[in-house]
């Protein structure tokens, strides 16, 4: 009796899950076709309400996608004998190859700085510095540079306020891939916020593959280099040689 | 109209891409040059890593001098021998070229390697284009000008281990052709050109050949040089893009026929300098990248892409 009355309370105890997300991708697919000139995602969904909908705090949505990770080096130039020349490298144990935030509102007003560490939302925290870096004197350069060079190229983006939310039910995003991106599995990530803290995550993946010839391609050139290296060959024999044969016949 | 290029992982504008092949095409075709030191660094312009510009440029050389080579050979105007020592000199540059290639691309210094030998040799081959257009100019104005000596005897010709070249007419050391290859072999991996502004002068200046086999054998030499390292270059480090190679080739083949036909009917002396100056503009261009400060101080390269 006296266990009944504990796991009961215990049960009462539990936090009950009041809002529960669901999501929608216009698309799972990304295919790197021939013509690839980047893709653009609209990311929806909705919000499934048990209890009736609380008005003492505001409902927040944070959509975030990650690209494959990629070990890298953040190159630093300095002027060597008048020339522009890398002069100190540092290594990033993994970046994201392509990460994109966008939130109903600024990261730093709806989201606690726990809860994004423990969820790692926020850009900075997608990447992992590689250790023995504590010798330079301004290791955050590196990271920083890393971030403002992704996002020139379009391939980090911090897109705060662009999450439409609709009566606290309905959200939707829309995100862009620039033409640069890799291959992988792409991982989005939707979060619900209320008062700095995540209430609800919802994982789905996009796969972004290079299509059939650009794959048969890659596959040949790594796997294969020496067919792949004969195959160059020939086309270049075959296509120089063979249009100045097409060219004399024409002539004459 | 984008072109995704699978080894490249980006896309570029596929006209732009048939523009520099076939823009270098026309200039091949009206001053007989292979045209490789211009397209290599025409696609980092546009925004082709490094590395896929020098792997795939030394393709599209083995593409443009493919149907050269055959027609000297019908014509027996190719110094096989001297090919052949020339070819193995230029195997082994091309493996040091390949080798100092993949160190300092692991270094980081992969691209100002690159830039800096386009630099310099871009400099020079267009600096002497220019004087040596210019001074045609004055000489057809005055005629009485003196004309320089056609064969000199140098310290070259006397260097130990000597071999008839009978087609040439020589009967030289094998030093000087095997290194003259050696070094046109390690341009051919570093730079992804063909070597033949080097190797032309060379065989003429250095070596004493005739005229008449320089441009059939120094074909003969290109082309098998450039094969193999676009081999090497595969094989070590995956960056030859069949697909923009594709592009330049037929932008190439297409303009080297326009080219001929222009440089019939056009005075090809006055267009020399015109090709003298594009190729000091773009010597100019790179080392305006090496000598400005640059706006983004920082880059990133990642492991296993361009």
């Amino acid at each position: 009796m006296r266990l009944l009355l504990v796991l009961a309370f215990l049960v009462a105890a539990l936090p009950l899950r009041a809002e529960e997300v669901i999501v929608g991708l216009s698309q799972n697919r990304v295919s790197l076709t021939v013509n690839f000139e980047g893709s653009e995602i609209l990311i929806f969904g909705a919000v499934r309400r048990e209890l009736a909908l609380p008005d003492d705090s505001t409902l927040d949505v944070i959509v975030a996608i990650e690209g494959p990770p990629q070990q890298a080096t953040i190159w630093r130039k300095a002027r060597r004998a008048g020339i522009w020349v890398n002069t100190e490298g540092q290594e990033v144990r993994a970046a994201p190859s392509f990460y994109a935030v966008a939130s109903t509102g600024p990261l730093s007003e709806i989201l606690s700085a726990e809860a994004d560490l423990t969820h790692r939302i926020s850009t900075r925290l997608a990447i992992f510095e590689a250790r023995g870096t504590a010798d330079r004197t301004d290791p955050a350069a590196f990271t920083e540079a890393l971030i403002r060079i992704r996002e020139a190229e379009g391939l980090y983006q911090q897109r705060e306020g662009t999450v439409d939310l609709q009566r606290d039910t309905l959200f939707s995003t829309r995100l862009t891939l620039p033409k640069t991106i890799v291959e992988g599995s792409y991982a989005a990530r939707i979060f619900l916020v209320r008062d700095g803290e995540v209430i609800d995550e919802i994982e789905t993946f996009i796969d972004v593959r290079k299509a059939v010839l650009e794959r048969w391609l890659t596959n040949l050139a790594y796997d294969q280099p020496f067919l792949y290296g004969l195959l160059a060959l020939f086309l270049a024999v075959f296509f120089g040689w063979g249009a100045s044969a097409l060219f004399r016949l024409l002539r004459n | 109209m984008q072109i995704y290029l699978p080894i490249a992982e980006t896309s570029v504008n596929a006209f732009t891409l048939l523009g520099v092949g076939g823009g270098v095409g026309v200039l091949s075709g009206m001053f007989g040059v292979g045209g490789g030191f211009l397209i290599t660094p025409l696609l980092f312009f546009i925004g082709v890593p490094p590395a896929v510009a020098v792997a795939t440029g030394v393709n599209q050389v083995v593409a443009s001098s493919i149907s050269g080579v055959l027609a000297h050979l019908k014509r027996k105007t190719v110094d096989l021998r001297m090919g052949t020592v020339l070819l193995i000199g230029g195997l082994f540059g091309s493996l040091l070229g390949i080798w100092f290639f993949n160190l300092m691309s692991r270094l980081g210094q992969i691209d100002l390697i690159v830039q800096l030998s386009y630099v310099i040799f871009l400099g020079i081959i267009g600096g002497l284009m220019l004087q040596e257009s210019l001074r045609a100019l004055m000489r057809a104005k005055n005629p009485n000008a003196v004309r320089r000596k056609l064969h000199t005897h140098t310290w070259v010709h006397n260097l130990p281990l000597k071999m008839k070249f009978r087609t040439s007419g020589l009967y030289i050391s094998v030093f000087p052709p095997l290194l003259v290859g050696v070094g046109v072999g390690i341009l051919a991996a570093i730079m992804g050109v063909g070597g033949g502004f080097v190797l032309v002068p060379a065989m003429i200046y250095l070596l004493g050949m005739p005229t008449k086999v320089v441009i059939g054998t120094s074909l003969f030499q290109v082309t098998f040089v450039a094969a193999f390292t676009t081999m090497m270059h595969a094989v070590t480090n995956q960056s030859v893009d069949v697909m923009l190679a594709i592009f330049l080739i037929l932008g190439g083949v297409i303009g080297a026929q326009v080219g001929t036909r222009l440089g019939v009917k056009l005075r090809a002396e006055q267009l020399r300098i015109l090709l003298a100056l594009l190729v000091l503009a773009v010597c100019g261009k790179i080392a305006f990248d090496l000598l400005w400060t640059p706006s983004e101080l920082y880059s990133i390269t990642v492991e296993g892409r361009f």
